[in-house]
């Protein structure tokens, strides 16, 4: 075993293994540059910090090797965050009923966004766009436009509390991913999203109902960005109607960075989490190198366009 | 033009293993092997898409490095592929030209685009508005296209990589005056084809491949047994095996089906152990009958039975409950997923049976995939293999397996041999005579009319969206299949 990964050579690692060689060599290159970064304290403040956009962007997973996108996840996001805080908070709701409320909005406003797409004949790009912006403006509406607090303390323990060392938000995405997972590769719905993404006439003619699909494939999207709506109002601890703004860029970098096609039929969720990891690692070590803001986002921008194009190297050698 | 030692791995396979070929000025010179040989793959050295791993291109006898799509065309070679390279939201003129448009003042000159494609169709003889969107055409239209693409290019090599798989007769007649008229030319031209009998009519001299290796170059007035004998490596004694088995209860009863402009009252049954095939002319609408009793079009009138309870139209899931199951004719488009494996594109139609509560019992899954690729004999170096990387008969397995594996009982086949080679049809056939021996019904839609004429139990003749006859499989040549395949067309043709 360990003659094995002896002999595998960076190089190798990366043109192999793919985001995962990616990662590994990442972080191997923060311990060499920064003395903080291999420590207990700072890896479990990285997977706080990704916590968010993983679990947006394994939503995003089941969307994109169906061959679609959803641009609204990080308004729903919001949207999911905002009617949570509003029912707990203002209708003082006990605290599951307002979590059912939250994340079923979420799920709703997905499941409309498969309807869009399916009934209505939009194209993906379209109709999770104008979601884009009618979500956030739903939340900026619930909430007029200014956060609120104070969420209950239960949830507030969600954002910052530990189960036997380990972060809640990292327990949480860790629980996300392993049922990302088992979707994909298991379920009935998991599998029509490959054939769907490789050829959807295809997958049509061998008698999958396509328009249900997608509405369920809408749908987990709307519902994983529900459950990271939660999330991120706990680790605020309050309700913020301008919440997870932009967010599904770093949900979509994240899946295509961990190896996901956009024309569909491929991708992972542990790809995704991978993909998810790397943007946080980078962060975080930008961070401690003291890189400034602006330039972090210039070489984040590098990494992306560098990760998918080594990854479609990687494919066409085969 | 001349090859040397080429040598072609990809992982897990020898796609060609030091294969040497050459190419005289005016010659058409034929490629045959089976599925999987490495034809296409040697063909795609010299049009740029690959690079052999070893071995020298040598044009006008200095070494050469077609290091793309865009070298090999300034060397004037030009490339028809096996799969269509078409842009289907453009239109033929804009596909004929793409990437290099007739320009003025740097804007692309849309009237002379379309007099010159209209002009190389024309000297095709082929009826297709250079105008059309090629999502509008159907294959053989798009094949002609593709065609037509490659001659704009005037190139000193034509690579044809079966150009005539998708042609019925007519058409094939008219590409072969074309290639004829480029001989004259002093055009040289690869042609592969399976279609044996093309060989003697077309070809001057013919390289046989097997596994990759030349097996042998000879004349092509080389006798057919022979051919096959060297491509398969054993002679196939029967090349229509067709055993007809009692025949038993209707299983699929189509009644007055029509839709406006396209079918017109089509009428028929096919009962269990029979292969009823359907014949006719490119255009005739049987493409258009099968996908509207499949229920993927829709009709205006009509009604199908299946074993005796009336089925509803307009869903393709109806009709595969039913026991129903359609091996398309557009392979790539319509019939496989290509980035996925073999063993999943297997799996496809047969998805909710391996599933209990939304869950995919994916080991049960696998199991039967891996046994229907024994079964069918699928060539590919593993279950996982993603399927694009097949040859082209291999997918077609795949995808009649597909259907095979979700229990159908009633199968429409539309064409269901196109490019597959000798020894692979015979499988198929023999497969086919399985199926019915167990109480299938086939529907086999073909345009090759030997294969009709061999394998069918009836035979039912198409012309402009009508059956214009049946003839029993005993009285039927040739000669009267085509005259009710022409009835009431020939009005429209010229
Ligand atoms: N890109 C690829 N990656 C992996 N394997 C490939 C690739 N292209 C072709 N092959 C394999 O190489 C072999 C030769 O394939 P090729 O397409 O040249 O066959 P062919 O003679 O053209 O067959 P057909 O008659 O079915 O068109 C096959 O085993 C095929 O599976
Ligand atoms: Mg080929």
């Amino acid at each position: 075993m360990s003659s094995v990964v002896g002999r595998i050579k960076p190089r190798e690692l990366l043109s192999r293994g793919g985001p995962l060689g990616g990662l590994i060599i990442l972080c191997v290159v923060m311990t060499i540059l920064s003395p903080f970064f291999l420590s207990f304290n700072n890896l479990f403040n990285v997977g706080i910090q990704i916590a968010v956009v993983a679990i947006l962007a394994l939503g995003q997973t089941f969307v994109i090797v169906s061959g679609g996108i959803d641009l609204s996840v990080g308004s729903v996001l919001g949207l999911a965050g905002i009617v949570f805080g509003w029912a707990s908070v203002v209708a003082g709701l006990p605290l599951p009923v307002a979590l059912a409320l939250g994340i079923g909005t979420g799920a709703l406003a997905g499941l409309t966004n498969g309807l869009l797409i399916t009934l209505g004949n939009l194209p993906p790009f379209i109709a999770t766009l104008a979601m884009l912006s009618a979500a956030r403006g739903l939340a900026l509406v619930v909430s007029g436009g200014v956060p609120l607090n104070p969420l209950p303390e239960a949830i507030r323990t969600l954002g910052r509390g530990d189960l036997f060392f380990i972060p809640l938000p990292v327990v949480l995405t860790l629980i996300m991913l392993v049922i990302a997972f088992g979707i994909l590769r298991s379920t009935y719905s998991g599998r029509c999203m490959y054939a769907i993404g490789g050829n959807e006439e295809a997958s049509r003619l061998s008698g999958i109902n396509v328009s249900r699909q997608k509405l369920i494939i809408y749908t987990l999207s709307g519902l994983f960005a529900g459950i990271a709506g939660i999330l991120f109002m706990a680790r605020l601890a309050s309700a913020d109607p301008q919440g997870g703004f932009t967010y599904e860029l770093d949900a979509i970098a994240a899946v295509v960075i961990g190896g996901a096609s956009l024309s569909g039929g491929v991708g992972t969720a542990s790809g995704t989490l991978i993909g998810a990891l790397i943007l946080g690692v980078l962060r975080n070590g930008l961070n401690l190198l003291n890189v400034s803001s602006f330039w972090q986002q210039v070489v984040i921008g590098a990494v992306i366009a560098l990760a998918v194009m080594t990854d479609t190297l990687r494919r066409r050698k085969g | 033009m001349e090859m040397r030692g080429i040598t072609k791995r990809f992982p897990g396979v020898m796609a060609l293993d030091e294969v040497d070929f050459e190419l005289e000025k005016g010659e058409v010179h034929v490629i045959l092997g089976e599925n999987g040989a490495g034809k296409s793959t040697l063909i795609k050295m010299l049009s740029g898409a690959y690079q052999p791993d070893e071995g020298e291109i040598l044009l006008d006898d200095e070494p050469v490095s077609i290091s793309s799509a865009t070298v090999a065309q300034e060397l004037g070679i030009s490339t028809i592929y096996q799969e269509f390279n078409l842009v289907p939201q453009l239109t033929t003129a804009e596909n004929i030209f793409l990437g290099r448009q007739p320009r003025r003042f740097g804007l692309v000159n849309r009237r002379k685009m379309g007099e010159e494609a209209r002009r190389i169709l024309e000297r095709m003889k082929v009826r297709v508005d250079a105008n059309a969107l090629v999502s509008n055409l159907g294959i053989p239209q798009r094949q002609m296209v593709e065609i037509a693409k490659a001659l704009s290019l005037d190139a000193r090599i034509l690579v044809m990589d079966e150009p005539t798989a998708s042609l019925s007769g007519q058409e094939v007649e008219r590409l072969f005056e074309i290639i004829r008229g480029l001989k004259e030319e002093e055009v040289s031209m690869i042609f592969i084809s399976h279609h044996l009998e093309e060989v003697a009519e077309i070809g001057d001299r013919v390289t046989v491949l097997r596994d990759g290796k030349v097996v042998d170059r000879v004349p092509a007035s080389t006798n057919r047994s022979e051919f096959v004998r060297m491509m398969v490596g054993r002679p196939i004694e029967d090349q229509f095996p067709r055993q007809q088995p009692e025949t038993g209860e209707v299983l699929l009863e189509v009644n007055n089906l029509s839709q406006k402009g396209i079918l017109e009252d089509a009428s028929f049954q096919v009962r269990a152990g029979e292969v009823v095939g359907m014949a006719g002319i490119v255009g005739a609408g049987r493409t258009e009958l099968a996908r509207a009793i499949f229920g993927v079009d829709p009709v205006d009138s009509g009604e199908v039975w299946v074993e005796g309870r009336r089925m509803k139209l307009g869903n393709p899931r109806e009709a595969k409950r039913r026991g129903m199951g359609f091996v398309t004719e557009d392979r790539q488009g319509q019939g496989i997923v290509p980035p996925l494996s073999v063993e999943e594109n297997l799996s496809l139609a047969s998805l909710g049976l391996n599933t209990s509560v939304g869950l995919v019992n994916r080991r049960e899954q696998r199991k039967r995939a891996r046994k229907m690729i024994e079964d069918l004999n699928i060539r590919t170096p593993s279950p996982e293999q993603e399927i694009r990387y097949l040859s082209g008969g291999n997918q077609q397995k795949v995808v009649i397996g597909k259907w095979l594996l979700a229990n159908s009982r009633v199968l429409i086949m539309d064409e269901p041999t196109r490019g597959i080679d000798v020894g692979a049809k015979v499988e198929i056939y023999e497969l086919m005579n399985e199926l019915t021996k167990n109480g299938a019904g086939i529907l086999m839609i073909s345009s090759d009319l030997p294969e009709v004429l061999g394998m069918s139990d009836r035979i039912l003749v198409m012309s402009e969206g009508r059956i214009t006859g049946e003839l029993s499989v005993d009285g039927a040549t040739q000669e009267n299949v085509m005259e009710l395949a022409t009835q009431g067309s020939e009005a429209a043709v010229e």
